[in-house]
């Protein structure tokens, strides 16, 4: 089971002029095995509520909770809450200088799982993890990230969904950058991982394409640091046709 | 051009004149002890070194009988042995050496016999000379000198291997013939009371290729001096170095790369990291181009990662341009504590904070560690850098999570 509720969450980031308050009271709930997209313009807050849950130390909490299947996430240090079950695949995935992309793999599964994988498995898994994504198995002998086009790295983020099997899955702008065959290429990892039982997943994203591939159960419109409207499928058909304007104009 | 030396003034003559530049990359040497004036640590090669602590190696401490042992094997072709009275004396300024320190030039006068390591034209070793150097006595001053030559496309790896407790002053000459292809490194695991001043200077033949690694982890002073000339086109030169302060230590490295010759390349990479109160570490790098070294490539840079508070790490390069017709020449220096981000990538993967410092410090090092090349000893340097981390940061987690929040 899986179940992510966020209650009333406020963030505050600090800028030179003090504390700027960016999420202002989300409320969501993902119940097992949904998926849902957080679609919403640009500086709506939307990045912040996936470092948030992650918890980036860029953000300040200030308000309301998060818990996973009861437990409270935001009490939880940035490991402790991957090793509960939660996973950002990250818009920049940061590039780790002489980390190799296998010892990488492996030094995060064993962590999530408290014990070393066993080895002929392991390789196995991630040759085939790789593969799936289109990486080629000499990817795990280069370094997390370095040098890697943009759409490894997200290619590298899915595999890495998918190796580590977390409950919940925020993916933050996943789509953006990526080419249409790319695109299909990580969708279709993220609808592997989605046939598992029981994942949730909060799919954050600025355009509709990526829902041509992956199929929410429910859309939430997020403007101004909360959500302004949910949905289901069909919301988002609705913002291909007539974009963010209304929701935009509401604020002024 | 092969190059064999019979005494000073012929390798004298063999140095190439060069136009006068007026520098203070390179302050006029002299053979000659009493030409060199006393530091008082004002000067700019000394400013950052704790003279005091140098029990007067910089300035006239006795050179006593040696303390230290040194053993080495010998690869078949090669010609390895202490050496004395004129043979010594000939390979004195071997590597084109002219003093530019009082105890250069006094280890270069008053130190009777050299270690002798030569090898002849198109000799190709297969496996690496090593000499263990290991002293037994800090409280004895003493000096060393060690010639190096490599014929004409010969081959070799040689590992200068400090360890134990000593006072040493040591000059190390080096001369890479034409078309050879050479690596020394030079490894500093020292016990704590050591005190090392070291100057290893290379002349590097025409085409050939020579590459110099300084690893420093031990010892309270270590000063390094490592420099190079060219004898001809299309020499190139390798600079690696990797260090290690802890608590207390003062670790000095500068590097001069001397372009003396058109078509010459230099490439200099250190890194090091610091822990611990009062870790110190300096790193000078000095490149000159010549007039007469067109069409040149030069680059480096110098990466400091500091682990703790309480440390202080010095970075200085000087790159003087002496001609417009040069390939790049380039420099680049950090120093960083860790970084959040990194941290926070690993850490969202469910690795602990420790595990996740410990994965960046390798990673810091394993390119230049790749780079050095020498497999047998790369093993080594790995288990080192942990038993490093293993003193500081991941013994006590409390210390270093106060250290996260205040960074």
């Amino acid at each position: 089971m899986s179940k992510l509720v966020i209650t009333d969450l406020h963030v505050t980031v600090d800028t030179e002029d003090g504390p700027k308050e960016i999420l202002k009271g989300v409320t969501l709930t993902i119940k097992d095995g949904e998926t849902h997209a957080i679609m919403g313009p640009n500086g709506s807050g939307k990045s912040t509520l996936a470092y948030s849950i992650a918890g980036h130390p860029k953000y300040t909490i200030t308000g309301g909770s998060v818990t996973l299947d009861g437990q409270d996430v935001l009490a939880l240090s940035v490991d402790e809450r991957a090793r509960a079950g939660m996973f950002l695949a990250m818009q920049y995935p940061v590039e780790v200088p002489g980390v190799s992309v296998s010892n990488f793999l492996r030094t995060a599964k064993t962590a999530i799982d408290g014990e070393a994988p066993k080895l002929r498995t392991w390789v196995k898994d991630v040759n085939a993890a790789l593969q799936q994504l289109d990486l080629d198995p000499s990817f795990g002998t280069r370094n997390v990230n370095e040098n890697f086009s943009g759409g490894e790295k997200k290619r590298h983020e899915i595999a890495q969904l998918e190796l580590l099997d977390p409950k919940v899955a925020v993916l933050d702008e996943t789509d953006s950058g990526l080419d249409i065959d790319a695109l299909k290429t990580v969708a279709e990892g993220v609808n592997r991982f989605r046939a598992r039982e029981g994942k949730g997943v909060l799919l954050i994203t600025h355009y509709t394409r990526i829902l041509r591939y992956i199929e929410p159960d429910y859309v939430h419109v997020f403007v101004d640091g909360k959500v302004a409207e949910s949905g289901g499928k069909e919301l988002a058909d609705e913002l291909e046709a007539n974009g963010y304007d209304k929701y935009v104009s509401a604020l002024r | 051009m092969t190059v064999t030396t019979d005494s000073v003034s012929a390798a004298l003559e063999q140095t190439p004149t060069h136009e006068r530049v007026d520098s203070h990359l390179h302050p006029e040497g002299s053979f000659d002890v009493d030409a060199h004036e006393v530091p008082t640590g004002r000067e700019e090669i000394w400013r950052f070194t704790p003279l005091k602590r140098l029990k007067g190696l910089q300035a006239d401490a006795e050179f006593m009988p040696s303390k230290t042992s040194c053993t080495w094997n010998t690869p078949a072709g090669a010609r390895i042995e202490g050496v004395s009275g004129d043979e010594a004396r000939g390979l004195r300024g071997l590597s084109g050496l002219v003093p530019n320190t009082r105890w250069a030039a006094r280890v270069l006068a008053e130190v009777p016999d050299s270690l002798l390591i030569d090898l002849p034209a198109d000799t190709e070793l297969t496996e690496p000379i090593v000499v263990d150097l290991d002293g037994t006595d800090a409280s004895v001053t003493e000096a060393g000198h060690v010639a190096m030559r490599f014929g004409a496309h010969s081959r070799a790896i040689v590992v200068l291997n400090h360890t134990g407790s000593s006072t040493v002053a040591a000059v190390v000459e080096i001369a890479v013939g034409d078309g050879a292809d050479v690596t020394v490194v030079s490894i500093q695991d020292w016990a704590d009371d050591a005190v090392h001043l070291s100057h290893h200077q290379a002349r590097v033949g025409r085409d050939a290729s020579y590459k110099h690694a300084a690893i420093s982890f031990g010892g309270n002073v270590v000063r390094m001096d490592a420099n190079v000339s060219y004898d001809g086109p299309g020499g190139s030169a390798e600079l690696l170095g990797l260090y290690f302060a802890d608590a207390g230590q003062h670790i000095e490295h500068r590097i001069f790369a001397d372009h003396t010759a058109p078509q010459t390349k230099s490439h200099a990479v250190y890194k090091g990291a610091l822990q611990g109160e009062k870790a110190h570490t300096v790193w000078v790098g000095n490149v000159l181009i010549r007039k007469v070294a067109e069409g040149i490539e030069t680059y480096e840079e110098n990466r400091n990662l500091v682990l703790t508070d309480g440390c202080q790490a010095d970075s200085i390069p000087n790159l003087e341009i002496e001609t417009g017709e040069i390939a790049g020449a380039g420099h680049a220096s950090t120093t960083a504590r860790f970084d959040d981000e990194h941290l926070f990538y690993l850490q969202s993967r469910g690795i602990s904070e420790q595990e996740a410092q410990r994965l960046v410090v390798h990673g810091f090092f394993n390119d230049l560690i790749r780079k050095v090349g020498v497999p047998s000893i790369e093993d080594r340097l790995l288990t080192t850098v942990e038993a490093e981390l293993a003193k500081n940061v991941l013994r006590d987690p409390g210390s270093l999570a106060a250290f996260a929040q205040e960074a």
